[in-house]
């Protein structure tokens, strides 16, 4: 997984909230290997005439400031291919739904939670002076904004670190083998009626 | 000194931790592992880095999302989808994984499948490369769903890294009306609390509404929690949820069911237990629900009118407003009753169990249906009982189509779509733009209402068709 440390670069808003990941990578596509690239399929289905991924003004986009339950829905993690692979490595929502979230991570898109009103103000910023680039500081947990305002974000530590290294988690969790072993050997005498008989 | 009132979540979750961090990071153990063709990207992962499935006994593979709903008697006409259900085949055979294929005497959608199959118990872990996987929750499992990534460190460790999340309470007590089923309970929860409202939560149904429901009505609630944005949704292990259980094919046997039930018993949530958050909603004020927009969240009663943009203060929720109306090519102040549709699908993870297609029938016997539609139950175990009942009868007699089991119109990923511009009355989970098909318009509701819709054409408050 490619880290995620420091990133300046121009933003696109997208006032919608309850972006779903079949609006991300709409379900026909879920077939392709992830050999094909994703990024021809980020929004298939939205890019209509005034969208703002299409705006010149805001190409170069490597940063998305949405609104509120942004990647809502089913599990897909080729919604979060179809973002990176078309080139966002950050995304800004006053919420998100928390299997994307996890997806992102894993994949070294970084998800920044803001309070509602803090995020609509930056839209509205963007969709006044479009291009402007915006800075994400993710050891500092800060956000520059197109009015140079310093903003604040909280992030679980665990991800933190998964995403500044490029941490692969299994390797993470091998080391916890004899653990695991423990787990397995007391847990079959408390429930024996877990592991399922042969069928 | 007595211990500290735990919840039925805390005591699924405590049950499982296999290690801590310090920065609270807990290693979970994961009891059942459910994959179905979309899973072929985390095999490749693991194959990648030449690792082995952990364990096999746990992992199940199941053909759901891509088989058809038309004749099983010839090959998949579509090349790049016969390639996903022989893939899946294909991985599980070569990791050792029983697998529920295209053929198998038990297939189903997983979500129906599993617990049909007594693989889905209570106080087990449960994860599934599928946001549905709330849906097991009805037996006081912890059930969610997770990425490929996710799904790939399962396969390689039978654990997955989990923050502890927040818990909710939603207490929905009395007893609801004629016609008023599950799906209207969830519906009226999602619209109360909104789309996001219970983001980082596990949800626990509670009250003597819940506990009035069949294990059919628990799955339908259950299944969706994830539209509310709940990590899982859980209901409390009972008699009914025992004695749905005894007997069934993976399900412990004799001495051991015996222990696990005496296990069980212990599980549902300590009087004093606390919640994050607590909800509560009185059974009698649900009514017959149908979404007139494409987020679960707007639920209304079908006798709503379809709400005006211009009494929303907030200038950007009234241009989410108007762009949903506008996909869903609706105008402010119709009547919803007075809103046509192009067809009907009655079936999905969420309501395609016996208990739904009875009640679809019930509305539809001896009645025409006004619009073309499709049934596909949720499992072949449900086909067969289905038909021994005459049900599948009931719904050709009425026009309809009688599919084999799968995900189907719901995902639209094995070629079911709603064309383009067309309104569906659907018993689905997801009313997402698109998510039927591009440009396809969907309306959630219950077996019950999408046959009422099927009768008259229109979206339909099934109360008034006299049916008992």
């Amino acid at each position: 997984m490619e880290p995620f440390v420091t990133l300046t670069a121009p933003a696109v808003p997208l006032d919608i909230a309850n972006i779903d990941t079949d609006q991300l990578l709409p379900a026909r596509f879920l077939k392709k290997p992830r050999s094909a690239g994703y990024g021809n399929f980020l929004f298939h289905d939205e890019r209509k005439p005034g969208f703002p991924l299409d705006d010149p003004a805001y190409a170069g986009a490597r940063i998305l400031v949405s609104d509120r339950n942004f990647g809502c829905g089913s599990s897909r993690e080729g919604a979060v291919y179809a973002l990176v692979d078309g080139g966002f490595r950050c995304v800004v929502a006053p919420s998100f739904g928390d299997i994307f979230a996890a997806n992102a991570a894993k994949n070294g898109l970084l998800t920044v939670t803001l309070p509602e009103e803090t995020v609509a103000l930056l839209r509205r910023q963007l969709q006044a002076t479009p291009g402007t680039a915006v800075t994400v500081d993710l050891p500092a947990q800060s956000l520059t904004g197109p009015d140079g305002r310093v903003l604040s974000f909280a992030i679980d530590p665990f991800k933190k670190d998964c995403l500044v290294e490029g941490l692969d988690d299994v390797a993470l969790t091998l080391r916890q083998q004899g653990a695991i072993d423990a787990f397995d050997r007391e847990d079959v005498v408390r429930r024996p009626w877990v592991v399922p008989a042969e069928v | 000194m007595t211990a500290q009132p735990r919840s039925l979540f805390e005591k699924v979750w405590d049950a499982h931790v296999v290690a801590t961090r310090p920065d609270g990071q807990a290693l979970l153990a994961i009891d059942r592992h459910f994959l179905h063709e979309g899973s072929f990207h985390a095999f490749g992962m693991i194959d990648h880095a030449g690792r082995k499935v952990r364990r096999p006994e746990l992992t199940f593979a199941v053909a759901d999302h891509y088989v058809p709903s038309h004749s099983r008697s010839r090959p998949i006409a579509d090349p790049e989808i016969a390639n996903m259900v022989t893939m899946l085949e294909a991985n599980a055979g070569r990791h050792g994984l029983r697998h529920f294929g295209l053929h198998d005497p038990a297939q189903g959608i997983v979500h129906v499948l599993a617990p049909e199959q007594g693989l889905t118990l209570p106080g087990l872990t449960i994860v599934c490369g599928d946001s549905h996987t709330s849906t097991h929750g009805a037996f006081g499992a912890l059930a969610f769903g997770i990425g490929a990534t996710e799904v790939s460190h399962v396969l390689a460790t039978q654990t997955l890294w989990q923050r502890r999340p927040k818990t909710m309470r939603i207490t929905v007590d009395g007893v609801l009306g004629p016609h008023v089923t599950a799906k209207d309970l969830i519906l009226a929860v999602i619209a109360a609390i909104g789309a996001d409202g219970a983001a980082g939560h596990v949800i626990e149904y509670a009250g003597s509404a819940i506990r009035a429901l069949s294990m059919e009505g628990r799955l339908t609630v259950c299944n969706m929690s994830i539209e509310a944005g709940a990590r899982a949704g859980m209901i409390a292990p009972d008699d009914t949820t025992f004695s749905w259980i005894e007997g069934r094919p993976f399900a412990p046997k004799g001495d051991l069911f015996g222990r696990a039930v005496e296990h069980w018993r212990t599980l549902p949530s300590d009087p004093d237990a606390v919640f994050d958050r607590e909800v509560t909603l009185d059974a009698a004020d649900i009514a017959p629900a149908v979404t007139w927009g494409t987020s679960p969240e707007t639920a209304v009663p079908v006798t709503a009118v379809v709400p005006d943009p211009a009494s929303e203060a907030d200038p950007v929720r009234a241009g989410q407003m108007r762009k949903m109306l506008d996909y869903m090519g609706l105008t402010p102040g119709v009547a919803l009753e007075e809103v046509t549709i192009d067809r009907v699908f009655i079936g999905s993870c969420t309501n395609a169990r016996l208990e739904d297609l009875r009640a679809a029938a019930a509305v539809l016997r001896g009645r025409r249906a006004a619009v073309p539609g499709l049934v596909v139950p949720g499992s072949v175990p449900v086909r067969m009982l289905a038909e021994a009942e005459g049900l599948h009868r009931v719904f050709i007699d009425a026009g309809l189509e009688w599919g084999e089991p799968g995900c189907s119109m719901c995902v639209g990923i094995n070629g079911d779509l709603v064309p383009a511009g067309e309104r569906c009355a659907s018993t689905t989970n997801r009313n997402f733009p698109g998510r039927q098909g591009p440009n396809a318009r969907t309306h959630l509701m219950s077996p019950a209402m999408a046959a009422a819709a099927a009768a008259t054409g229109k979206l339909t408050d099934v109360r008034k068709l006299g049916v008992s």
